[in-house]
């Protein structure tokens, strides 16, 4: 039986295929002219999704390392990451493009005045400084602490995509209510493992003030 | 470039219904069906002799494959492929249609009455959905007007209260769909007197496809696509604004004229464009969906911005 380590690390261009997959099959599609009625929207819901997909296991990879006791899932992760940051720059420029035609006034003018777009930008944004600085060299740049505390950004990214899709559909809340209720499960995972590991506070470091506050 | 604009078709590029039935019915004749399709009553289901109306536009029709394959219609389904893949358990014989409320002679008419009741036109009209897409669609139907005067609305009547069918055994996604159902919808009398407003028993030249609202509905075509109802069961004169499905359900993005008007935005999309479906760019909407020469004159004075 080989190390975990070395199976992951096996796992990994499947992986990546496996992340390629929908982008190719909407591709094929496209070619096919099977996208529907409205190509537009079509792309724009897939990638959409996908995006908030890859956002997620990205988030699972953490608790999925402690509950399988295999933390060389790690090295999946950044890879992940960065499928949830092709799927969401697909998916901007296809409104940019395709929605909008770079029409600077009217994206500024949307983003302003619909939540949904609001909150869209606001997570595609939180994502772009990640990406940048997924490489080695960063890590190493800016220290492991500093860098895990900027990547902690995903938590709003992931949060700003389920208000957004959640803001987005009309009537039919499951799908956006099922990942987010995914997302409290993998944030709450996280929530639970700081409070455990809390280090204890420090006796009598400073006097606890007394009287009128 | 992924995105090709689907060729456009005209309806008489279209294989009739007649001969892709009798295709149908040959194929399972072989099998031993034979006998049952040929007695179901769609085989002659064609419309001939349509009037062709005044109020046609010149644009390219939508093909007929879109038109029946994005459909909203969420007793089916939420998403627009949904209806085509699901709708199919929609019984639509028998059907009637209830006529009542502030009229003298209340009715309640059958389907086969209701396609015999006036002469059918095909009206090819803009549909224009609040979503921000828009088709060109052949409707074959009349004006509603034919069968509200025929009621005689008394002098109550000052609205006109239509209602879908919802039945959960044949529409069982309906309970997914997130609105209150049956759905319905509301017409000043004077907008259901309009003739532009249709009483819609077909498209492309045939009876309407389940998924698009079988066997009747109405179609408002200067309104958003949501005021159109589909497989409406009842039709009531009432003396107050009736509810709307769409209004209940969020009062602050869906009023009850919703006229279609680019100058008001709907609060999370811009009402400014539309795309066709079919086209790359989008284009300008029209006030009252370019339908300003028939329905304006009704809107005169009123704040369309308050009463969106």
């Amino acid at each position: 039986m080989p190390k975990p380590g070395l199976i992951i690390r096996r796992l990994k261009p499947l992986v990546f295929a496996a992340g390629l997959a929908p982008a190719a099959l909407l591709a094929w599609k496209g070619y096919q002219q099977d996208l529907g009625g409205n190509p537009v929207e079509f792309i724009t819901h897939a990638t959409g999704d996908w995006t908030i997909r890859f956002l997620l296991i990205t988030l699972a990879i953490t608790p999925l390392r402690y509950i399988t006791s295999l933390p060389d899932l790690i090295r999946l992760r950044r890879m992940l990451g960065l499928f949830a940051f092709f799927y969401g720059t697909l998916h901007m420029l296809t409104y940019v493009w395709l929605d909008q035609f770079f029409s600077l006034s009217s994206m500024a003018h949307d983003i302003v005045k619909r939540p949904f777009i609001t909150a869209g930008a606001t997570g595609f944004l939180a994502m772009v400084p990640l990406a940048l600085t997924s490489t080695a060299g960063w890590i190493r740049r800016l220290g492991g602490r500093r860098w895990q505390l900027l990547h902690r950004l995903i938590y709003l990214s992931a949060t700003a995509g389920v208000i957004h899709y959640y803001w987005l559909v009309k009537s039919d809340i499951r799908m956006p209510v099922l990942y987010g209720a995914i997302l409290a499960l993998l944030l709450s995972f996280r929530v639970v493992r700081t409070l455990r590991h809390k280090p204890k506070p420090r006796l009598a470091a400073t006097p606890v003030p007394t009287g009128r506050a | 470039m992924l995105i090709q604009t689907a060729p456009r078709i005209r309806s008489s590029e279209i294989t009739p219904r007649s001969v892709y039935l009798n295709r149908r019915r040959f194929l399972s004749g072989s099998l031993g069906f034979g006998a049952v399709l040929a007695s179901a009553p769609l085989a002659e289901a064609k419309f001939s002799g349509l009037k062709e109306s005044p109020f046609n536009t010149t644009e390219p029709e939508t093909p007929y494959k879109v038109v029946t394959s994005y459909n909203n219609y969420y007793e089916f389904g939420t998403s627009k492929d949904q209806p085509v893949k699901y709708a199919g358990t929609l019984q639509t014989r028998p059907w009637a249609v209830q006529v009542e409320g502030e009229v003298s002679k209340p009715q309640t008419l059958d389907i086969d009455a209701i396609l015999k009741l006036a002469p059918l036109e095909e009206r090819i009209y803009r549909h224009r959905c609040v979503e921000g897409w828009s088709i060109v669609v052949p409707w074959v139907g009349y004006s509603l007007s034919e069968i509200l005067r025929r009621v005689e609305p008394t002098s109550k009547a000052k609205f006109v209260a239509f209602q879908s069918f919802y039945n959960a055994k044949q529409m069982p996604l309906g309970r997914y769909a997130g609105i209150q159902l049956p759905y319905v919808e509301g017409l000043r009398l004077d907008e259901a007197m309009n003739p532009l407003t249709l009483l819609c028993v077909g498209l492309y030249g045939d009876i309407l496809p389940n998924q698009n609202g079988a066997p009747v509905r109405i179609v408002i075509p200067w309104k958003y696509g949501f005021k159109s109802i589909k497989s409406i069961v009842k039709i009531k004169l009432v003396d107050k604004q009736p509810p709307s499905t769409w209004n209940i359900e969020n009062s602050h993005e869906y009023g009850f004229y919703s006229n279609v008007n680019p100058q008001v935005d709907h609060p999370r999309w811009s009402q400014a464009t539309e795309r066709r479906l079919g086209d790359f760019f989008k284009r300008p909407t029209l006030m009252f969906n370019g339908y300003g020469d028939q329905v304006a004159s009704m809107y005169t004075g009123m704040d369309l911005r308050k009463y969106f």
